[in-house]
């Protein structure tokens, strides 16, 4: 293990400092329209502190906590994907040209330091690193793979899990093991915040060197810490079955449960524009009004809209629960397929900014009670 | 603000403009793009497909429907269904260019079957992405068995390569069969869908590799055909698979069937992985 700091809250604000002077944006949690996003921060001052937020199925709300901690909240409905992959971006734009088009300059890559990730948004990025990855050379994903290399990552354990968190049963939290520079955790220690702080990689043990008024850690803070993150992994919101848990969503395509989840889900698609791990996404085409400059614009999109299947006219997946079921299988069984692992790092976003409050781990563990892979049904299945 | 960086290809989804040598109208919705690779040539197997871009318009994918031996072009065979398609019938030869990103996806097999007969099963525009399968049985001929192509269309005006399909029709070494859903007195040909040609060639199921493209139905009718009238293994027996594509390179999610991302893993498969996923509906 790497070496270990403490400090008080004004190192986390020297933190914050080193990584802008570095020439980083630095985007962290903040309080805004009573809603807890990530943007641009410029100190500790910056932080949401003192607030917590509660979550339920289909509901978020922000109250304060009534002490001093930087980090007493789980997470808001936007993920940090939204800066790696924006919602809207130009793939490319080119101007007609004697030998077909060129393709225009791009902008160079953003240089994030993403302050303030949750292990199991830690882990939504390495999810979408395997997505993303090229067998050739050629990234498939050129912006995003350059801005991920330039982003520096100052993770915070979660001591205190919300009530949709199951990242135990995924194996992402609460603690962030990998794919970090910086990791944080926050204790309430003898009546003070306390911030114990590992470096996670190279650039994050250079940082730590420079910033002053580091400490090291008591035994007693760092036997707090390990308490405090036990505790968490043992008050998940939620849990979710994975033992077999491909094979049985495969193996019932045809559970006619889909059509009652059809009878609930409105295919708003909110649960996919609010995933940290869902990647589906589309290309707008714009031509200019001369007919010379092109842009192709990449766009979020779901599975759950009807256009996304649309061809010769028509959709494919015409019902709400072919949808459904494309959108949890995908997650939690034929991800595992494609990229050797699941697809949900546990978050509970899609359970929280469901506008009818559709859990994944009840529905997950519905099929399973109602598993009809032994019965005529289930001969044929996905699997 | 931002600097700029030189536009290199800076990842899979930048096409490469190719110019257009000629377009050829082949039915009445139907045309052929004959293309030049910029660098001279262009290099694929049989079966693959290429997204094909028009200029401000948008992309789509197209199988490439020429010889696989020849380098210095590539031909696509389209069918005008939509704008993108419409507008790729528009482009003047000589002058406009195409993007094309590619090749992608899994090629025929023509390896796995030397020594075997082929069964060559197309459907209306799906004789296209069987073109190229076709000319390389003919170009390496001692490789394989017999060699069947069997062809169905709606009328006798939807009989796409129909010059070619009566040359091969003519050789001794390519059996050629064609038949329609439905046709006046001027026809004196088949009638009935393409499943009826199968029991009037030759070929040994146990020595067969098929090859299918057309409608999803007329593809899991033929392969069912194929394994309870003739045993043969679903294993070799082949199909193409069509859905929304929108990358190509499996980061766009659309094409997803069952675990399968038909851009990547196919869009050529072997009837046993997937044959399971057509009688699930909205898979
Ligand atoms: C692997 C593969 C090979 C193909 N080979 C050929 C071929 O050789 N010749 C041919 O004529 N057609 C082929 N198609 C079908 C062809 O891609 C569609 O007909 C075409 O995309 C529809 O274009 P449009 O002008 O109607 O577009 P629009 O109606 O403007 O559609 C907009 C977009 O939706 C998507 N889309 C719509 N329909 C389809 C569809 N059927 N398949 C995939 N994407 C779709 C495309 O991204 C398209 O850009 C192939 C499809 C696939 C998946
Ligand atoms: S599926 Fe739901 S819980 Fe899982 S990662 Fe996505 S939003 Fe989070
Ligand atoms: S599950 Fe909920 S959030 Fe997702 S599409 Fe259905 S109604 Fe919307
Ligand atoms: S076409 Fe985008 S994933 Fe296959």
């Amino acid at each position: 293990m790497s070496e270990m700091y403490v400090s008080g809250q004004s190192g986390i604000g020297r933190l914050i400092q080193a990584l802008a002077e570095r020439g980083h944006r630095v985007i962290g949690p903040v309080v805004r329209n009573e809603a807890l996003v990530y943007d641009e921060i410029k100190g500790v001052e910056d932080l949401p502190k003192g607030w917590t937020d509660l979550q339920e199925p289909g509901r978020y709300r922000l109250e304060q906590r009534g002490d001093e901690k930087l980090f007493g909240y789980v997470v808001g409905s936007a993920s940090w994907k939204q800066f790696l992959n924006p919602p809207e971006t130009v793939l490319w734009s080119g101007t007609l040209s004697p030998e077909g088009f060129r393709t225009d300059p791009l902008p160079e890559p953003p240089k994030y330091a993403f302050f303030g990730v949750r292990p199991c948004e830690v882990a939504a990025m390495q999810v979408l690193d395997n997505v993303y990855g090229s067998d050739n050379g050629t990234p498939s994903m050129g912006m995003r793979t350059a801005t991920r290399e330039l982003t520096f990552i100052v993770a915070v354990n979660c001591v205190e899990p919300g009530g949709n968190c199951f990242c135990v049963s995924m194996d992402t939290g609460p603690t962030a093991n990998s794919g970090f520079d910086i990791s944080i955790t926050e204790i309430a220690h003898n009546g003070n915040m306390r911030y114990l702080i590992e470096s996670g990689s190279e650039a994050g043990t250079e940082i730590l060197d420079e910033i002053v008024g580091l400490e090291e850690p008591t035994d007693a803070e760092i036997a707090a810490q390990e308490s405090s993150l036990a505790e968490a992994a043992a008050n998940m919101g939620r849990t979710l079955d994975v033992e077999g848990l491909p094979e049985l969503l495969k193996g019932n395509a045809r559970n006619p449960r889909w059509d009652s989840i059809a009878d609930r889900c409105l295919a708003c698609a909110n649960c996919t524009m609010v995933c940290p791990t869902c990647f589906c996404n589309t290309i707008d085409d714009n031509l200019s009004l001369d007919g010379k400059h092109a842009t192709r614009t990449r766009k979020w999109d779901s599975c759950f809209t009807l256009g996304f299947s649309y061809m010769h006219g028509r959709p494919m997946r015409e019902g709400v629960g072919a949808r459904y079921r494309q959108w949890i299988t995908h997650k939690l069984a034929t991800w595992v397929d494609q990229f050797d692992e699941l697809g949900c790092v546990g978050c509970g976003r899609c359970i929280t900014w469901c506008p009818v409050g559709i859990d994944i781990t009840q529905e997950a563990a519905a099929i399973r009670r109602a598993d009809l892979r032994d019965t005529p049904i289930g001969i044929g299945g996905l699997a | 603000m931002a600097t700029l960086i030189e536009p290199v290809v800076i990842d899979q989804m930048t096409p490469i403009p190719f110019k257009v040598r000629t377009v050829r109208e082949e039915l009445s919705h139907t045309f052929t793009l004959e293309l030049e690779p910029p660098d001279g040539e262009f290099h694929f197997e049989p079966g693959q497909f290429t997204m094909v871009y028009a200029f401000g318009i948008g992309e789509v994918p197209i199988s490439i429907s020429s010889s696989a031996s020849e380098k210095s072009s590539l031909q696509q065979t389209i069918r005008r269904t939509g704008a993108v398609t419409h507008a790729l019938g528009t482009v003047i030869p000589g002058r406009h260019h195409v993007g094309i990103r590619g090749p992608y996806g899994t090629p025929w097999p023509m390896k796995q079957a030397r020594g075997r007969d082929l069964l060559i099963i197309g459907g209306g525009i799906g004789l296209a992405p069987l073109r190229p399968a076709i000319y390389h049985a003919l170009e390496n001929r001692d490789d394989y068995e017999r060699v069947v192509v069997l062809y169905g269309t709606r009328t006798p005006d939807d009989i796409l390569f129909e010059t070619e399909l009566r040359r091969w029709g003519d050789r001794d070494d390519i059996t050629t069969l064609i038949t329609v859903d439905a046709a006046d007195r001027g026809w004196y040909g088949a009638v009935g869908v393409v499943t009826r040609l199968i029991g009037r060639v030759g070929f040994d199921p146990s020595n067969t590799t098929a090859m299918v493209c057309g409608p999803e139905i007329m593809m899991t009718v033929t392969a069912e055909r194929l394994m309870e009238g003739y045993a043969m293994a679903p294993e070799n027996i082949y199909v193409t698979m069509e859905r929304n594509m929108k990358c190509g390179i499996g980061v766009c999610g659309h094409c997803q069937f069952g675990e399968k991302f038909i851009c990547v893993d196919g869009a050529v498969f072997p009837y046993t992985e997937v044959g399971h996923l057509f009688d699930i509906k909205g898979v």
